[in-house]
């Protein structure tokens, strides 16, 4: 019991720092990727190839001023950034990460809390992340920021909806709601994206949005509002709403690697005849592959594509999206009747 | 034991946000303490074994309905004290009014037979499959009943909100 308790600690330990240091080298990708698509370098300064630009980001950012603006509610304004940190690492938790290892005989799962109502625990969190940006907007005193606040609220609760029909056709389909049985059953090459195209599709789109990412950024729209929700904001405050961002990229492409790429699992890999541990770090290292493939298209998409107007925002959530995902439902309920 | 201890303050938590809810000068951060007093009670159904409706509670009341309470807050932009001052006779109504459904709610309590409620631990009624099943088995009818009475509630919110047109 107690080994389950220090286990689940460390594990719980080793994600958030694993989640913190993907969050530092995602910017220098992204920076480094945004040279590639506008044909110059990026940085390349600090460090060879510029790796210690994340480093040098940080202690930056340790080192500004903090300014609080006069008017603003003092409590809230330092609420709305930790909250928005703490909300973007609580969703790791609930997915697994790999099958279980053996240590002398005893079997660790690769997964924090196996709750049997997994999904739903996400989409909780999902849907309690927009606190933070709500919370520091107000909290700002400050039109710009409220605005950007107003917007990420509505933009967020339009696109949950889509986002959770998407889902239902995978828990109607898997018939479990908890995580691991949902990547249990996509052993091989069996992945939900093979029979849900169009829910990947959907659910894909709605990440873009909830994690406020272009073509969806805006709240933080800077052509109109400034800087959005974190116009106010400075020093590492600013730092965590910035951050919150890449860990939130990070852990949606987890989601959707574990909701539809067939998580932790590979054509072959079982049949290679590895023992338990070391079959278990290269499941991992297949998950982190096909996380890394969807930061890339992450980053693509947000090198390619201009800002979306708000009203086109807004139809394309509520008259294409949702739609499309209630017809997605019919069908799979209907294959689903026809077959059995 | 443990869980004694999260239930003292997981209980202390809801009734300080509630009272707080109504304390509070702002009115954002009344709805702030009455969205942590919405996760307390959350965190009370977990100590029930029933995740499932404390999960439904947090993405319903948490995730959508108190958004859209602050969304509308924020947008009204009330966070001046005097807007939420009354008349003296309109706050004394309010108390009696309260005092009675409070004195109502006791009485009732005090006849009701605690012991009869059945151990959520050994029934398992809370996990998702067994309360799927009492709800499309044995509550069929009244289930889709009242997913109606929600879309008549939506039709009619839409049809209020463009009354113009007609």
């Amino acid at each position: 019991m107690t080994t389950q308790i220090i286990y689940k600690t460390l594990l719980a330990t080793i994600i958030l720092l694993l989640s913190l240091i993907v969050a530092m080298y995602s910017t220098l990708i992204e920076r480094k990727m945004a040279g590639w698509f506008q044909d110059r370098h990026g940085p390349n300064r600090t460090g060879p190839w510029g790796l210690l630009q994340p480093l040098a980001d940080g202690i930056k950012l340790f080192f500004k001023e903090e300014f609080m603006p006069a008017s603003a509610d003092k409590f809230l304004y330092i609420l709305g950034p930790s909250l928005t940190m703490f909300i973007a690492l609580l969703i790791s938790a609930a997915i697994p990460w790999g099958p279980d290892l053996v240590i002398n005989g005893a079997v660790y799962p690769l997964q924090v809390a196996d709750v049997n109502i997994g999904i739903l625990y996400i989409f909780a969190v999902l849907s309690i992340g927009v606190y933070g940006i709500m919370i520091g907007g107000w909290a700002s005193n400050n039109k710009y920021a409220l605005l950007g606040a107003v917007r990420a609220s509505s933009q967020m609760i339009s696109y949950e909806l889509a986002m959770s029909l998407s889902i239902v056709t995978i828990v109607m389909m898997t018939g479990s709601l908890s995580m691991s049985e949902i990547v249990a059953q996509q052993q091989g090459f069996n992945w939900n994206i093979f029979y849900q195209p169009l829910g990947f599709l959907i659910f894909l789109i709605c990440a873009f949005a909830e994690t406020n990412r272009a073509p969806f950024d805006l709240p933080e729209c800077e052509t109109e509002l400034v800087g959005g929700y974190h116009t106010e904001y400075s020093s590492m405050k600013l730092g965590f709403y910035l951050f919150a961002e890449y860990i939130n990229m990070f852990i949606s492409g987890a989601v959707m690697a574990t909701l539809f790429l067939g998580g932790y699992h590979f054509p072959g890999l079982d049949k290679l005849g590895l023992s338990p541990n070391v079959f278990a770090l290269v499941s991992f290292m297949v998950l982190f592959t096909k996380i890394t493939f969807f930061g890339f298209i992450f980053m693509w998409v947000r090198w390619t594509l201009p800002r979306f107007r708000y009203d086109q925002l807004m139809k394309l959530g509520w008259k294409s999206l949702i739609p499309i995902a209630i017809l997605n439902v019919v069908i799979t309920g209907v294959v689903i009747l026809l077959n059995l | 034991m443990f869980t004694e201890y999260i239930f003292h303050f997981l209980s202390i938590l809801s009734l300080f946000s509630a009272v707080m809810v109504l304390a509070s000068k702002k009115p954002i951060h009344s709805v702030l303490f009455l969205t942590l007093a919405f996760f307390a009670i959350a965190g009370h159904y977990v100590l029930l074994n029933a995740q499932f409706l404390a999960v439904v509670h947090v993405i319903v009341y948490a995730g959508a309905i108190m958004v859209l309470f602050l969304f509308t807050v924020m947008l009204l932009n009330l966070n001046k004290d005097e807007q939420s001052q009354k008349p003296m006779w309109v706050k004394i109504m309010a108390v009696i009014a309260g005092g009675m459904l409070m004195l109502t709610l006791i009485g009732i309590l005090r006849k009701y037979d605690i012991q009869s409620v059945q151990d959520p631990m050994t029934t398992q009624i809370g996990l998702v499959k067994n309360l799927g099943k009492i709800l499309y088995n044995d509550y069929f009818v009244p289930f889709e009943l009242s997913s109606v009475l929600f879309l008549t509630a939506m039709v009619g919110a839409v049809l209020l909100g463009k009354k113009e047109q007609i």
